[in-house]
C-alpha cells in the first residue's frame, strides 16, 4: 500500500506528517505526568514526523504532487491536503529541526516545565506547522493556525515568570488580531468566489472583476499574514516576545512560526492572486526591505541577547518576502532557500542564546563577557551559525543572498539589491558586536569567576548539529539549490498543483457510497 | 458553595446529565447531537460535581487525570480516520459496520468512534480548565 502506486497508497503520504505529531501529542497529553514517557513519545514521534517528511518529498520529487481529499469528498467541496515540492520540503526541514531543539530540551528544561505540558503542546504545534505547510484549503490553513497559536499560548507562558505573562499577553493579543483579520479576508474571498479550496480559488479570482474589492482582499492578507511573518510596521509583537519563554520554546517559534506566516504569503499570493492583488504586491517590496533593514538596526541596538536574536529573525522575514515581491523563479529559488536555511539558523542562535544567558548567569550582552575562555565549544558554534546569518561565504547563508540580489538586478529592482546588501552589512556588524562582547572581550578583574558551564551532551550535541548543518550546506550547497529550483519552478506553474488537488479525490459513485453501496452489492 | 437545595439535587443531576450526555453524544451524526455538545453537557456535570464537593472529589470521580483523559480521546478520534486506510478509503473515510443479524444498528462505524473521541477531548479539557480555576481562587 506504500509503494506509491495506487491513489490511495500515495494519497495517505500526506496525511502522515501531519497526523504522526497529532496522534503523538494525544499519547504524549495520556501521559500526562510521566516524563521520560513523554520525552520518549515525542522523540520517537519527531523521528518519524521526519521520516515520513522525507518519504513524501521523495515520492513528490519523483511522481508530482500528491493530494488526497479528507473523507473522499471531491474537491473542491471536501478539504484536501496537498504537497508540493516546496510544502513537503518545508516540511522535511521543520520537523528535523524540530527534532534537533526538543533533543536539546531534554538536557535543557528543567522537570518543572516538562510537568506543565511541554511535550504535548510542542507536538501539537508540529501538527499545526505541517498541517499548514501541506494543507491546499484555505479555511483550513487558518484552522492549523489556530492550532499553532493555541499550543504557543500554552508554550509560551511555561514556566510562569512575571515578564514571561507580559509578553505572552502582547504575543496572544496580537496574533488573535492578526488571525481575525486573516478569518474576515478568508470569509469575503468565500463570499467573493464561494470556494475555499486553493486550486479552485485560483482559477475563481482570475474570474472575478479585478475592481477595487478584490485589492482590498490582497491587502488583508498581506497585512494579516504579514503580522504573522512578523513584517513591518507590524512586527513589533516578536520581539517583545519571544525573548521571555524557555530557549528551546523561542527557538522553535523562531525557527517555525514566522516561516508558517510566510510560507502562506507566498502560497495565497502565488496560488490565489497569481494576477490579482497589485496594491499589494506594490506594498510588498517596500514592506520587505524596510522589515530588513529595520530588523537588522534593531539587532545592533539591542542589548538583551534574545531580544537581539529575534530582531535577526524579523530581518531575515524581510528577506524572504522581499523575493515573494519580485516574483520570478530566481527570486523564489532564493526565498526558499533562505526559508530553509532561517529555519535551521534561527533555531541554532536561539539555542545558542539561552546557553549563553545560562552559561554568563546574565541576559544584557554588556554584563556578558569573557565566555571565549569558558565556553569554546559554544563560541566557536555562535560564531559559524552567526556569520551563516550574516551571509558570509563560505556559509549557507550567503547563497541564497546571492541568487536574490542576482535576481533584484535582473527584474531591475535596486531597492531589493540596497535593502538585502544594506542589512546584511548591519547584521554582520551586529554579530561582530555581540561576539567580541559577549566572547572575546576580557571579563573584568575583580569579577568573581563563576564555575564553568556544564551542558550535557544533548545540548551541545544538538547545538552543534544544526552549527554543522548550516556549514555544510554552505560548502555543498548543490542538494538545497536543486529542491529549491524545482520548489520555485512548480510555484511559478501551479497548474499541477491545481490539477493534482482538484483531480485527486474521485467522483462519489454509487458502488463507493457507504450506504448506498451496501444496499447495492446486497 | 453552602445551598442545601443545590446539594441535595447534586447526585440526581450528575447521574442525570451524564447519561443524557451520553444519549445527545449517540443521537448525534443524524440529528442534532454529537462528541462536542455531548462533551459540553458531560462537562456541565463535573462542574456542578466540583461546586458541590470540591476538586479532590472531582479528581477522585474522574479516576485519571482530565488532560490524559482528553490525550485518550483525540487519539482515539485520530485513529478513527486511519480505520479507512485497511479499506483504501481517503483518509477520514467513514467505514460503517451493518451486522447481519441486526441491520438497523445504526451505530458500528467509524464515525461513532470519531464522534466519541471528540466527547473525551471536550469532558477532559473542559474539567481540566474547571478545576483549574476553581484551584486558583
Amino acid at each position: 500500500m506504500f509503494d506509491g502506486s495506487g491513489f490511495e497508497g500515495a494519497g495517505w503520504l500526506v496525511v502522515w506528517p501531519v497526523l504522526i505529531p497529532l496522534l503523538g501529542a494525544a499519547l504524549a497529553a495520556a501521559a500526562w505526568g510521566r516524563e521520560r514517557t513523554q520525552a520518549t513519545i515525542s522523540i520517537v514521534v519527531l523521528g518519524a514526523q521526519f521520516i515520513s517528511a522525507a518519504v513524501l518529498f521523495d515520492h513528490v520529487w519523483s511522481h508530482g504532487v500528491v493530494a488526497m481529499s479528507m473523507g473522499g469528498w471531491p474537491a473542491p467541496f471536501g478539504i484536501a491536503l496537498a504537497a508540493d515540492p516546496f510544502g513537503a520540503f518545508l516540511t522535511v526541514v521543520g520537523s528535523l529541526v524540530a527534532l534537533a531543539v526538543v533533543a536539546h530540551s531534554l538536557g535543557a528544561t528543567d522537570a518543572e516545565h516538562r510537568r506543565a505540558g511541554f511535550f504535548p503542546l510542542i507536538l501539537a504545534l508540529m501538527a499545526g506547522v505541517a498541517g499548514a505547510f501541506l494543507t491546499s484549503d484555505i479555511f483550513n490553513l487558518y484552522v492549523w493556525f489556530e492550532v499553532t497559536l493555541i499550543s504557543s499560548f500554552g508554550l509560551i507562558v511555561l514556566g510562569g515568570r512575571r515578564e514571561q505573562i507580559d509578553g505572552a499577553v502582547k504575543y496572544a493579543f496580537l496574533n488573535l488580531i492578526a488571525t481575525t483579520l486573516l478569518l474576515i479576508a478568508i470569509g469575503l474571498l468565500y463570499g467573493l468566489t464561494g470556494t475555499l479550496n486553493m486550486a479552485d480559488l485560483s482559477g475563481a479570482v482570475a474570474a472575478l472583476p479585478q475592481d477595487s474589492t478584490l485589492e482590498t482582499v490582497g491587502l488583508l492578507f498581506l497585512v494579516s499574514l504579514g503580522m504573522k511573518a512578523a513584517l513591518f510596521p507590524l512586527y513589533f509583537w516578536l520581539p517583545a516576545a519571544y525573548h521571555t519563554p524557555l530557549p528551546t520554546v523561542s527557538a522553535i517559534f523562531a525557527a517555525l512560526l514566522t516561516k508558517v506566516g510566510v510560507y502562506a504569503l507566498i502560497r495565497v499570493f502565488m496560488v490565489v492572486f497569481p494576477d490579482s492583488a497589485h496594491l499589494a504586491r506594490e506594498a510588498m517590496i517596500w514592506v520587505a526591505v524596510a522589515t530588513m533593514v529595520l530588523g537588522a538596526l534593531g539587532a545592533l541596538a539591542e542589548s538583551d541577547i534574545r531580544r537581539f536574536v529575534s530582531f535577526t529573525v524579523v530581518s531575515g522575514v524581510g528577506v524572504m518576502v522581499g523575493g515573494l515581491a519580485i516574483g520570478t523563479e530566481a527570486a523564489f529559488l532564493g526565498t526558499i532557500f533562505y526559508i530553509v536555511h532561517s529555519i535551521i539558523v534561527s533555531a541554532a542562535l536561539f539555542i545558542a542564546a539561552g546557553m549563553i544567558a545560562s552559561a554568563g548567569n546574565a541576559t544584557r550582552i554588556e554584563d556578558l563577557a569573557g565566555l571565549y575562555k569558558r565556553a569554546p565549544y559554544l563560541s566557536v558554534a555562535f560564531l559559524i551559525v552567526g556569520l551563516s546569518l550574516a551571509g558570509v561565504p563560505p556559509l549557507a547563508g550567503f547563497w541564497p543572498k546571492v541568487y536574490l540580489v542576482q535576481a533584484g538586478l535582473e527584474a531591475g529592482s535596486t531597492i531589493l539589491v540596497v535593502g538585502i546588501l544594506l542589512s546584511g552589512f548591519l547584521t554582520l556588524l551586529a554579530v561582530g558586536r555581540a561576539f567580541a562582547l559577549i566572547f572575546w572581550r576580557a571579563a573584568p578583574e575583580d569579577a568573581p569567576t563563576p564555575p564553568a558551564p556544564e551542558f550535557g551532551n544533548l545540548v551541545k550535541g544538538s547545538l552543534g548539529a544544526l552549527a554543522a548543518l548550516t556549514f555544510l550546506i554552505g560548502l555543498y550547497s548543490a542538494p538545497v539549490v536543486k529542491a529549491s529550483t524545482r520548489a520555485a519552478a512548480d510555484l511559478l506553474a501551479p497548474d499541477a498543483y491545481i490539477e493534482a488537488v482538484l483531480g485527486a479525490p474521485r467522483a462519489v459513485t454509487a458502488s463507493d457510497d457507504p450506504v448506498l453501496g451496501k444496499e447495492v452489492t446486497e | 458553595m453552602n445551598s442545601l437545595i443545590l446539594k441535595t439535587a447534586t447526585p440526581f443531576l450528575v447521574g442525570l446529565t451524564v447519561l443524557f450526555s451520553i444519549y445527545v453524544l449517540l443521537r448525534g451524526h443524524n440529528v442534532p447531537g454529537g462528541g462536542f455538545i455531548g462533551g459540553l453537557i458531560g462537562a456541565s456535570a463535573f462542574a456542578t460535581y466540583t461546586i458541590n464537593e470540591g476538586v479532590a472529589a472531582t479528581r477522585r470521580a474522574m479516576v485519571f487525570h482530565p488532560v490524559s483523559i482528553a490525550g485518550v480521546g483525540l487519539f482515539i478520534a485520530g485513529l478513527s480516520g486511519v480505520a479507512s486506510l485497511l479499506f483504501g478509503d481517503a483518509f477520514m473515510t467513514g467505514q460503517w459496520w451493518f451486522p447481519s443479524f441486526a441491520p438497523d444498528l445504526k451505530y458500528l462505524s467509524t464515525v461513532v468512534l470519531f464522534d466519541i473521541g471528540v466527547y473525551l477531548v471536550v469532558v477532559g479539557a473542559i474539567v481540566a480548565i474547571i478545576i483549574g480555576l476553581e484551584e486558583s481562587t
